[in-house]
């Protein structure tokens, strides 16, 4: 299982796709982390004199988070659409299958290898609010918890992929069928707060966003981190039966 | 008796309404080549996607050193590599690192990783590319590389499927080579559908056709087949046919053209000295004196066509 984890890992950093990947899902985060500082810069005197004002954290470690997450929702089609499908069309998914692993192995093989691809993207992004610390105090727990959030967050979004790769031999069918998927679930909570008062409706709690942004604000809930792993076990297990089942039939 | 390495025993399969296999029992004992043959769409890729574990049969069962494949699945193929008609290779790797790949993910130990590596590139000839680009090879490298990759755990048998498709002649030769080779030290199960490729490297036959296995035997049995009992004669100043007839042993003469005329005979009695010396004393200027044998394509079609009129009437 870690072979395939690793094998996967290393041979994503042979295709150029995740050195692009990197580079620019950095490119885009540091233009939008400088407008942010910009922007602190500019209201900082005039904030500095209110009590319980933001500081630096609020404006600008967790809109980058944010900001990161978005991001990252666009990529990680990218990045999970190849996981089974472009095994499938080269044909060579029967080396794993005719090797003695049991698909439990092959799955989770191939999402552990993928999902350290992201955690390694992940640390990058956060080098740049960590960078605050040079000239300023950073909320360290409100970061940590941001960080987590982001960290469930992206699983959940390599879950879902794996489990879209694996349903087609069309990487691009895969990416797209991905994103749109992740797009629909970040939305949903739009038709979830429509509806009225605080009762949260299946819509809202169906949300990966509804889930994520109590994190950035700090706060914790185990019902927000069970979510996520219901989530992600889900589509683990969904490309482990999708997996048994092309077998059969 | 000897338990076989690797038996099947009534393997079904069908894609929706087709039946692609039906009913298939085989078995393949220690050091023994076999071969499966038939004609495209015959069902010999989904026999092997089966013996494979790529694909689940619909009934039978498969036993593999003793293990049962469906409920021992991890045992079972740890004895078998299997090499599909479509060589599974990740391009973007180089040829020793995809090996040392399938090492590991073959439950080969760490200790023992790089021993194997070699063994297998110095077994397929691989020394000389091994630091290249699987992508960057040549189609017939790249086979070998797949098996390669079907070797590297010393598996007890093992599958190709159609080795040699898509390679140019001197590519098919070494790649025989190999496979004789290999033929050593495990026992092999392939598929072709190139006749002369079972005679050249297979100890047994089976032919396959429409999913129904029609011909179970050795190679040597397979031969015995294609003795046919007829001579080809040239001669320049022939006599008229009948006289031909009249020798002693001579069922039937066809006339091929002016002077060459095929004779048929009973196999107990062969015509052969009876006709050499009536051509010498009556000045038939024999040119040409052939024993006929059937090629391995007549009698493969002849074992096909045999079945198809009895398939027809069973459905």
């Amino acid at each position: 299982m870690f072979t395939l984890a690793r094998c996967e890992f290393y041979r994503l950093f042979l295709s150029p796709l995740a050195w692009i990947i990197l580079a620019l899902s950095q490119l885009i985060l540091a233009y939008l982390f400088l407008t942010h500082i910009d922007y602190f810069v500019q209201i900082q005197p005039k904030i500095s004199a209110i009590p319980g004002a933001p500081g630096v954290t609020e404006l600008v470690a967790i809109p980058l988070l944010n900001n990161a997450a978005t991001v990252l929702l666009l990529i990680t089609p990218l990045v999970t659409m190849r996981l089974i499908a472009e095994e499938r069309r080269n044909e060579s998914l029967s080396l794993l299958i005719s090797a003695p692993l049991s698909v439990n192995q092959i799955v989770l093989g191939k999402y552990l290898g993928t999902f350290s691809f992201f955690v390694i993207l992940l640390l990058l992004i956060m080098l740049m609010p960590l960078s605050l610390l040079t000239g300023s105090a950073v909320d360290l727990y409100q970061l940590a918890a941001g960080f987590l959030g982001l960290l469930l967050l992206l699983a959940s979004f390599t879950a879902i992929g794996l489990f879209l790769s694996s349903l087609t031999k069309q990487p691009t069918i895969a990416a797209v069928s991905t994103f749109t998927t992740l797009f629909l679930l970040w939305i949903l909570d739009w038709a979830g707060t429509s509806e009225v008062g605080e009762q949260t409706s299946l819509f809202a709690w169906l949300s990966l966003l509804r889930h994520f942004e109590p994190m950035l604000q700090g706060e914790v809930h185990s019902s927000d981190i069970s979510y996520y792993l219901i989530l992600i076990c889900t589509f683990i297990l969904l490309t482990i039966r999708r997996l048994d089942s092309e077998r059969i039939n | 008796m000897i338990q076989p390495l690797l038996s099947a025993q009534s393997l079904s399969r069908s894609y929706g309404n087709q039946l692609a296999v039906n009913n298939v029992s085989f078995e393949v004992h220690k050091g023994e080549v076999l071969g499966l043959l038939g004609p495209n769409g015959a069902g010999k890729s989904t026999t092997m996607k089966m013996l494979s574990g790529n694909l689940a049969p619909n009934e039978g069962e498969i036993t593999i050193n003793g293990y049962d494949l469906i409920e021992n699945p991890k045992q079972a193929k740890a004895h078998i590599g299997y090499l599909p008609e479509q060589p599974p290779l990740y391009k973007e790797l180089s040829v020793g690192e995809f090996l040392n790949f399938c090492a590991r993910i073959n439950q080969i130990p760490r200790a023992k990783i790089n021993s194997a590596v070699d063994m297998a590139i110095q077994q397929c000839g691989l020394s000389n590319v091994t630091k290249r680009l699987i992508g960057h090879l040549s189609k017939g490298y790249q086979q070998r590389v797949g098996i390669a990759q079907a070797i590297i755990h010393t598996p007890a048998v093992i599958i190709l499927d159609e080795p040699t498709s898509g390679l140019d002649p001197i590519q098919i030769i070494e790649i025989r080579q190999l496979i004789r080779d290999i033929a050593t030290e495990h026992s092999v199960i392939l598929s072709t559908h190139i006749l002369p490729e079972v005679q050249t490297l297979c100890d047994r036959v089976q032919i396959i056709n429409q999913g129904q296995l029609l011909f179970n035997d050795t190679i040597d049995n397979l031969s015995q087949q294609m003795q046919t009992f007829s001579l080809l004669v040239d001669l320049t100043s022939p006599p008229p046919p009948e006289q031909l007839k009249q020798l002693d042993g001579v069922l039937s003469v066809e006339t091929i053209n002016n002077t060459q005329f095929r004779l048929h005979y009973h196999p107990d009695n062969n015509p052969t000295e009876n006709l050499l010396n009536q051509a010498v004393s009556q000045h038939w200027q024999l040119q040409q004196l052939t024993p006929e044998q059937h090629s391995l394509e007549d009698v493969f079609m002849k074992i096909i066509k045999n079945e198809q009129p009895s398939n027809e009437r069973a459905a």
